[in-house]
């Protein structure tokens, strides 16, 4: 069988790819940033709230932990906006899908690093006269933040994989470049041998680039 | 009373962990029915003589005999030396017990269990066999009510009754102690040191590091100093405890009786 | 809403689909990654790197990606499968990876001294990885797990953008017929729902009842 190896046509349209990255990297920092967010708005409001207040935010948590993203990319691109009246582009929509997402796996981050905040350092700000609400801001949150900073590295990494979903409701990140490409050359295997490694090399730039972040500031438990 | 049998021989015994020089030549005879205790600082390799009697750390040079038989290496033919395989080492270790520091019963079997595997599986016991056997030698650690309880319900000292148990079933040649209290409460470490005072009067063969001195005095037939990977000084438990002419020695007297007071 | 429930028999179709490829995948990849598991924890380092390599690129791409260029891809190197056949390679292969680390970290999770108390008894490697590793390994092994059992359930939806009629595409034949989303992708999500977190439930208990084996 005679398959001859042709990247020309990938070559004319490698912005598609390139830009595409680009895209798929700002969607994935932009949703961690809102569900961090999120994320750490809920656990606080976990920890401190009653049995009610609890049982809303361990639906929200369970109910996206439960569906798969692709679902849920749907739901919110097609489904809100065909009972809410209002239109939103296939970005923003993804946007918040993403960001809803990666709030529900937020919360329980934020909520074990508060909890993993070791009794003493609170007793330790009891103890000089700090109020609960100091204690909050000079201990607990800046001790928790080291403590989790590896599960989001991991997190980050994740999201940036599931940025592939945007695809679905035409988001032209770099999956949807990918298929573009594929579509109108047939050439598949030649924009696999590009695409794999530039998902592989920027999964391992954004894991190196926070390890060395966790490196300065984590603590180790 | 001991015999003049030999049960363990260490000539010349060399270990190194990467640039780290942890034994510089071992020599140290056992014999039968004796109890050596061994003492020393931190990092003066007595934890890692033991785990090379047993093989659980290979050595560099040197000889370790159980019973006359080289534990580490054998004979390659032509005065080469070979290491062993693992079955050969297992066939070995049978007959060398070990009791850890931290206790390392295994979580999911009950003590009972955890005393009947090397029974069956290593002795080849039937299980009724190994049932009973098992039951009496808990039964002599004074653990006679919990033989189906599992590791996790039990306490420290308790478990440790237990990794005895599980060591001395086997009918080893020699037992090698591995700190077993330095882990515990204080107020369990007692009635470890008792069974092993028991097992001593016994006549069982053993090699105890340690920081207990009182246990040293009154159990030991002899005691080994070490430190910086040598035998610093040896002899019985009155003449080392008297620690005259070692200044090494009479310093980590000092430094221990500080702590336990 | 009524409506949305007459096309539940449908919509039941789909998720007997669903279960099918997703019961197909899980049985693969358990096989394959328990068995490339165990043999990268133990292995020389011939095969250590090779299935190494095989776990961290597969983990290391989105699983949309594996699927498309499998699914398209196969047929030029004169592989033919049928539809489902080449999803549930596509998966199985992912999900096998996953479970390469799962099991990894299962068997490295075990307290070294459980090695050494076994080779002081004189267990042989073959009985101390059959009644000292393997019983411990298992008890830390099932609950992450069923968590890798919820993602493939999860990730078998992505079936339905390769024509599969699971119950992810179940749902949006209906909206094509129907034109009222919203119900039908809340049904979809209920169903979906109650498998998943029968799962973790599962998972979370399992957790609690071995707690006594990290103790």
């Amino acid at each position: 069988m005679a398959y001859h190896l042709n990247f020309g046509y990938i070559w004319t349209h490698v912005d598609k790819l390139t830009w595409g990255l680009v895209l798929s990297l700002e969607l994935a920092v932009l949703s961690i940033f809102i569900g961090m967010v999120i994320g750490l708005s809920l656990a606080l409001v976990y920890t401190g709230g009653g049995r009610i207040v609890r049982g809303v935010v361990a639906g929200y948590v369970e109910f996206i932990r439960n569906v798969p993203l692709l679902l849920l990319v749907y739901l919110v691109f097609y489904g809100i906006p065909s009972v809410g009246g209002f239109m939103y582009d296939a970005t923003t929509s993804f946007i918040i899908t993403l960001a809803g997402y990666s709030g529900a796996y937020m919360v329980e981050v934020f909520r074990a690093g508060l909890a993993a905040v070791p009794r003493g350092l609170i007793d330790a700000g009891k103890a000089i006269g700090l109020t609960a609400g100091q204690r909050l801001v000079h201990v607990r949150l800046p001790t928790m933040f080291r403590i989790v900073l590896p599960s989001f590295s991991n997190a980050l990494v994740s999201l940036f994989k599931d940025t592939s979903l945007a695809s679905v409701i035409a988001v032209p990140e770099l999956t949807y470049g990918a298929q573009w490409i594929k579509t109108n050359s047939f050439r598949v295997i030649e924009v696999w041998i590009v695409v794999t490694p530039m998902y592989l090399i920027t999964g391992y730039a954004l894991l190196f680039t926070l390890q060395q972040l966790e490196r300065r500031f984590a603590i180790q438990r | 009373m001991p015999s003049s049998e030999l049960v363990v021989q260490i000539r010349g015994l060399k270990k190194s962990f990467g640039a780290n020089r942890v034994l510089d030549g071992i020599d140290l005879d056992v014999q039968k029915g004796q109890v050596v205790v061994v003492i020393g600082p931190s990092g003066s390799g007595k934890t890692t003589l033991l785990r090379c009697i047993n093989l659980l750390e290979t050595y560099d040079e040197g000889s370790i005999q159980v019973d006359g038989v080289e534990v580490g290496f054998r004979d390659g033919g032509g005065g080469v030396r070979k290491h062993r395989h693992d079955r050969e080492l297992a066939r070995i270790r049978a007959d060398i017990g070990m009791v850890f520091q931290l206790f390392n019963l295994f979580p999911h079997l009950t003590a009972r269990e955890n005393v009947m595997l090397g029974l069956r599986k290593v002795r080849g016991r039937a299980a009724a066999d190994a049932k009973r056997i098992a039951e009496q030698w808990l039964a002599r650690v004074g653990l006679s009510d919990k033989f189906d309880s599992l590791p996790s319900q039990l306490s420290g000292g308790q478990q440790q009754r237990v990794g005895i148990a599980r060591a001395v079933a086997m009918g080893p040649k020699v037992l090698l102690l591995d700190e077993i209290t330095s882990a515990l409460d204080p107020e369990l470490v007692g009635e470890v040191l008792n069974v092993v005072q028991e097992l001593a009067r016994d006549g069982m063969t053993m090699i105890v590091v340690t920081h207990e001195m009182t246990f040293a005095r009154d159990v030991g037939t002899r005691i080994v100093f070490m430190d910086g990977g040598r035998i610093q000084a040896q002899g019985t438990p009155r003449e080392v405890l008297a620690a005259t002419g070692h200044d090494r020695l009479k310093a980590f007297l000092a430094r221990i009786e500080m702590k336990h007071h | 809403m009524t409506f949305a429930l007459q096309s539940l028999p449908y919509l039941w179709q789909g998720l007997l689909v669903t279960l099918e490829v997703s019961g197909l995948v899980v049985f693969f990849s358990l096989i394959a990654g328990t068995i490339m598991g165990v043999t990268i924890v133990y292995a020389p380092w011939w095969l250590y790197w090779p299935i190494r390599f095989y776990s961290d690129i597969l983990r290391g791409i989105p699983l949309l990606v594996l699927i498309f260029f499998m699914y398209y891809g196969l047929p030029l190197f004169k592989i033919s499968l049928t539809n489902v056949a080449a999803v549930v390679l596509a998966l199985s292969a992912f999900k096998s990876a996953h479970v390469i680390e799962v099991v990894r970290g299962a068997i490295q999770s075990i307290p070294r001294g459980q090695t050494e108390a076994a080779k002081a008894i004189g267990l042989n490697f073959g009985q101390r990885l059959l009644y000292v590793i393997a019983p411990q390994a298992v008890r830390r092994f099932l609950p992450p797990w069923i968590n890798a059992v919820v993602d493939t359930v999860k990730g078998s939806a992505l079936v339905s953008l390769v024509g599969i009629v699971d119950l992810m595409l179940a749902i949006q034949q209906v909206i094509g017929r129907t034109y009222r989303p919203m119900p039908l992708y809340v049904l979809g999500a209920l169903m979906y729902f109650v498998i998943n977190y029968t799962l973790s439930s599962a998972s979370r208990r399992l957790e609690a009842r071995f707690a006594y084996i990290r103790e």
